[in-house]
């Protein structure tokens, strides 16, 4: 008998096997080690932690290494792994304030305690190659005999300074203090809450975010915001475990945050201060946090009376479509078969054509000749 | 003693056990009024029958309030929910997402628990009916979806009015509790969906 | 290869059985619950990102992890084939991780994992199908907001959707959706089908089996409890009616299933197969033959075995 040719199964095999030797390339060459990501590729580490929610630099490391160094399908290897992990608690508040400074600039002082901390930015290169970098043994020797005086023990974040003037919106706690939604664990229902949205955006798509706060700047939001402080550096991370009731410090963490001070806001009751805009993610990763705090002042737009009329000022419309790995799995679904759909499409449209075609030759039947 | 002497032991085996009383309950809510048997055994707190202790185990959490009557609160019961379920006990009926109540016992109503509101009618409270037995007793006719038809049941040991207050809250679909019926290892399930026959 | 934890065996990292951990499956069987409880609404839930691509069967992954057991056997189907690359890949997930007996008899099968499609073999009480869902909204295209939508459900505000449907009619004749065709359930929800041929909508009405339907991306969960009123929405002057075609499967000679088109050359030839491969397996093990078999085979879609 005729029985179906299937090759299903076999061909997903030999995919797996084929993108491994894509994945290896050329073996001439040298395998990439891991180390070797962590170490020199920490600015992508960084996306792929932010972008898959998790804090682990070889984790993400190999995460780059095993897709090819596209950073969603990183992030989903993260995602997938995380969901997985037992959940002991949560942390403590981690302390900004505190934070042990690697680099700390403000727009709106030109000095402030603590001063400006250029620190590694690729800010003031100019953007030419650097052919040295060819060569895979070229050694880092400072060319220049920075500074090297240490940095000053206390470092007040700008909010803080504005907020001691009573000019700064003030952001305490809600009621109760109670313990943050996790949108990886519940659902989320609109209007969303800030925890939700600061969430969702701090593991949302550096690319997408960006585009909306520079929607936002254009005037698809209308905001006019100051950098008030974007600073990058370690902060420690303390837990309570229930048994012992006192805070134990786990280690610490790289992060960037970054605190936009906006148009200010007053009303009868309350005078004018201006609005901040916050944004805080993993690793030395500026360009997302300073486009999460322009969103995250947009979509404050309701809480302040503001019409919400574009993009970024719309939470549904920004936590629906900021999740990257979400989005680009069902952009790449299409590519599933759709053959059982698409034969309803063409069974209606070469009817509708059909019977088209014979009533208009219908209606030639019945008109008189009366051109001839 | 050790809380674990005082404590009656929960499920031998969690996944399993939980995947098949769940089954059990997936069939009593999709086809109301047949009688399902949780196959799990386990010795069940006083006050508790075993469908009711197996149903509990298999869905409550510490994400799921329980309302139990008071006297199986402040009991073995009760100790035994939050020992294995670390589910909090709630005095609200109206708060709880899971309840288990006496069928033969006046209070609480049934309306006293949550029925969900218009946007989310699946917050509503599921309600354990303890009774006397789910066979035997005077016969009432049910329809709806999960019947082919009409179907009867004949459960006993509940309370007089207590059809009424069933079809009370059939009447705020698509509101409203939903029901299982316990008795020993049986459940009975009758989701709001169910529409109780006038008797003749 | 298993990967889940066998019983006793606590000494090395490993996944939970059916990969999801057991708090995980509490709450996607309580979602399960009140969806049977109000048949066509979507019950939200705590979605887990899951090791395969949202959109791939993310939603109907977990709820097949939530309810599978040792009992049961598991059909995997996308496109009405159990061949297809991503049915094959999702039936190896459960193989891996559930040990799942699998089978490609509808039969047999006790949970039917589906995309697009349901069997043309009718269905039977005790079975469970779980559709992938990728939009669960029915209104989604009419109105984007799901603070909207939500409350169109609530009030039960479906005049929208009966404008779009008479606008397809007063333009083309006929309503031109042809699957993922809108539903009323239980005469009181409007619920998305999900992109099954509209072909196969009057299978969901008062069917003797349960129906789960899985949306992971959107996170939301629904159900049709065995024997519920499923109705598809029409007008009085113009019913509801399913595809059909004017010729049978090429292969077996059904006339009464689904059929897919396989263009068999660059020169218009194209010939009509049952989109259910089983079914189409089934018929031709009982001597059934379609016209171009011979052509089939020819063409590497089916090849002759010796008895």
């Amino acid at each position: 008998m005729y029985v179906a040719v299937k090759g299903g199964e076999a061909a997903i095999n030999a995919t797996h096997d084929l993108v491994a030797e894509a994945r290896r390339g050329d073996t001439a060459v040298p395998e990439i080690s891991v180390a070797q990501i962590r170490e020199q590729q920490a600015l992508a580490c960084a996306r792929v932690m932010n972008e898959g929610s998790l804090y682990d630099r070889d984790l993400a490391a190999l995460a780059l290494k095993q897709s090819q160094g596209d950073v969603i399908e990183a992030a989903f290897l993260m995602r997938a792994y995380r969901t997985t992990l037992p959940r002991f608690g949560s942390s403590e508040p981690v302390d900004t304030a505190a934070m042990a400074i690697r680099r700390r600039v403000s727009a709106t002082y030109k000095d402030l305690p603590g001063g400006q901390v250029l620190g590694p930015t690729y800010d003031y290169t100019h953007r030419l190659f650097d052919f040295a970098l060819m060569d895979t043994d070229a050694a880092v020797k400072p060319a220049h005999d920075g500074l090297k005086a240490p940095l000053d023990a206390t470092m007040p974040r700008v909010p803080d300074i504005l907020g001691a003037e009573g000019l700064m919106e003030a952001e305490l706690p809600p009621e109760g203090d109670p313990r943050p939604f996790d949108l990886t664990r519940d659902p989320v229902s609109f209007p969303a809450g800030r925890d939700v949205r600061l969430q969702s955006m701090a593991r949302g798509d550096e690319g997408f975010l960006l585009g909306l706060g520079y929607s936002v700047q254009r005037g698809f939001g209308g905001s006019h915001p100051f950098v008030g402080e974007v600073r990058v550096g370690e902060v420690s991370v303390e837990f309570v475990p229930e048994e012992l009731g006192f805070a134990v410090d786990l280690g610490d963490v790289t992060l960037t945050e970054c605190q936009m001070v906006n148009q200010f806001q007053g009303s009868k009751e309350v005078p004018p201060q201006f609005t901040r805009g916050y944004g805080l993610v993993f690793g030395h990763a500026e360009r997302k946090a300073m486009s999460m705090s322009l969103v995250d002042r947009a979509l404050k737009a309701r809480e302040f009376g503001e019409a919400a009329n574009y993009p970024a000022q719309q939470d549904e419309f920004v936590l629906y479509h900021a999740d990257n790995v979400e989005a680009a799995g069902f952009v790449e679904h299409l590519k599933l078969p759709h053959y059982v759909d698409f034969q309803g499409e063409l069974e209606l449209i070469r009817r509708i054509r059909k019977e088209r075609e014979e009533r208009l030759a219908r209606q030639n039947e019945e008109l008189p000749e009366a051109a001839e | 003693m050790s809380v674990q002497d005082m404590i009656a032991p929960g499920f031998s085996d969690p996944v399993f056990q939980s995947q098949a009383a769940f089954r059990a309950l997936l069939a009593a809510l999709s086809e109301p009024g047949t009688l399902q048997r949780v196959t799990v055994a386990i010795a069940p707190p006083e006050g508790l029958a075993t469908a009711t202790a197996t149903a509990l185990l298999t869905l409550a959490d510490y994400e799921t309030p329980v309302w139990l009557p008071e006297a199986l609160r402040n009991g073995p019961a009760g100790a035994w929910l939050r020992f294995h379920c670390g589910a909090a006990l709630v005095d609200e009926p109206a708060s709880a997402a899971f309840a288990v109540i006496d069928g033969a016992a006046g209070t609480p109503a049934l309306s006293a628990f949550n029925p969900g509101n218009d946007q989310f009618p699946d917050r509503s409270t599921t309600v354990f009916v303890q009774c006397a037995a789910l066979e035997g007793g005077a016969e009432t006719t049910l329809s709806g979806p999960g019947i082919p038809g009409t179907r009867k049941v004949a459960p006993q040991g509940l309370r007089a009015g207590f059809w009424a207050e069933v079809r009370e809250n059939g009447a705020l679909y698509p509101l409203g509790v939903d029901l299982v019926l316990c008795h020993g290892d049986g459940m009975l399930g009758l989701p709001r969906t169910t529409r109780i026959e006038e008797a003749r | 290869m298993t990967i889940h934890k066998a019983p006793a065996e606590d000494t090395k990292p490993a996944y939970n059985y059916a990969y999801l951990d057991e708090q995980t499956k509490r709450m996607i069987r309580r979602a399960l619950l009140k969806a049977v409880a109000v048949p066509g609404y979507q019950v939200p839930f705590g979605s887990r990102e899951m090791p395969l691509a949202r959109g791939w069967g993310t939603g109907g992954i977990q709820v097949t992890a939530a309810i599978i057991g040792p009992a049961d056997t598991l059909k995997v189907i996308d496109q009405g084939a159990d061949d297809t690359t991503n049915a094959v890949s999702i039936r190896k997930f459960f193989e891996r991780t559930a040990d799942a007996r699998t089978s490609e008899v509808t039969d047999e099968a006790t949970i039917i994992q589906t995309r697009h499609r349901i069997p043309e073999a009718p269905l039977k009480s005790g079975q469970i199908m779980v559709y992938q869902v990728p939009t669960p909204e029915p209104l989604r295209r009419l109105e984007p907001r799901e603070a909207e939508t939500r409350k169109m459900h609530a009030w039960a505000e479906y005049g929208l959707m009966q404008v779009k449907l008479y606008e397809d009619i007063a333009r083309y004749g006929e309503i031109t959706k042809t699957y993922d065709y809108p539903v009323m359930v239980n005469g009181r929800y409007v619920m998305a089908p999900s992109p099954i041929p509209k072909f196969d909508n009057p299978k969901m009405h008062m069917s003797p089996a349960l129906q789960l339907f899985g949306a992971g991306r959107e996170k939301r969960i629904y159900a049709l409890p065995p024997y519920t009123s499923v109705r598809s929405l029409d007008f009085e002057d113009h019913p509801f009616r399913i595809q059909s075609w004017t010729e049978p499967c090429g292969l077996c000679g059904a006339a009464d299933s689904y059929l897919d088109e396989v263009v068999i050359d660059d020169r218009g030839g194209r010939m009509f197969v049952c989109s259910d491969s089983h079914y189409c397996e089934t018929r031709r093990a009982e001597g059934h033959r379609g016209t171009m078999l011979g052509d089939a085979a020819l063409s590497g879609l089916v090849e002759e075995t010796t008895p």
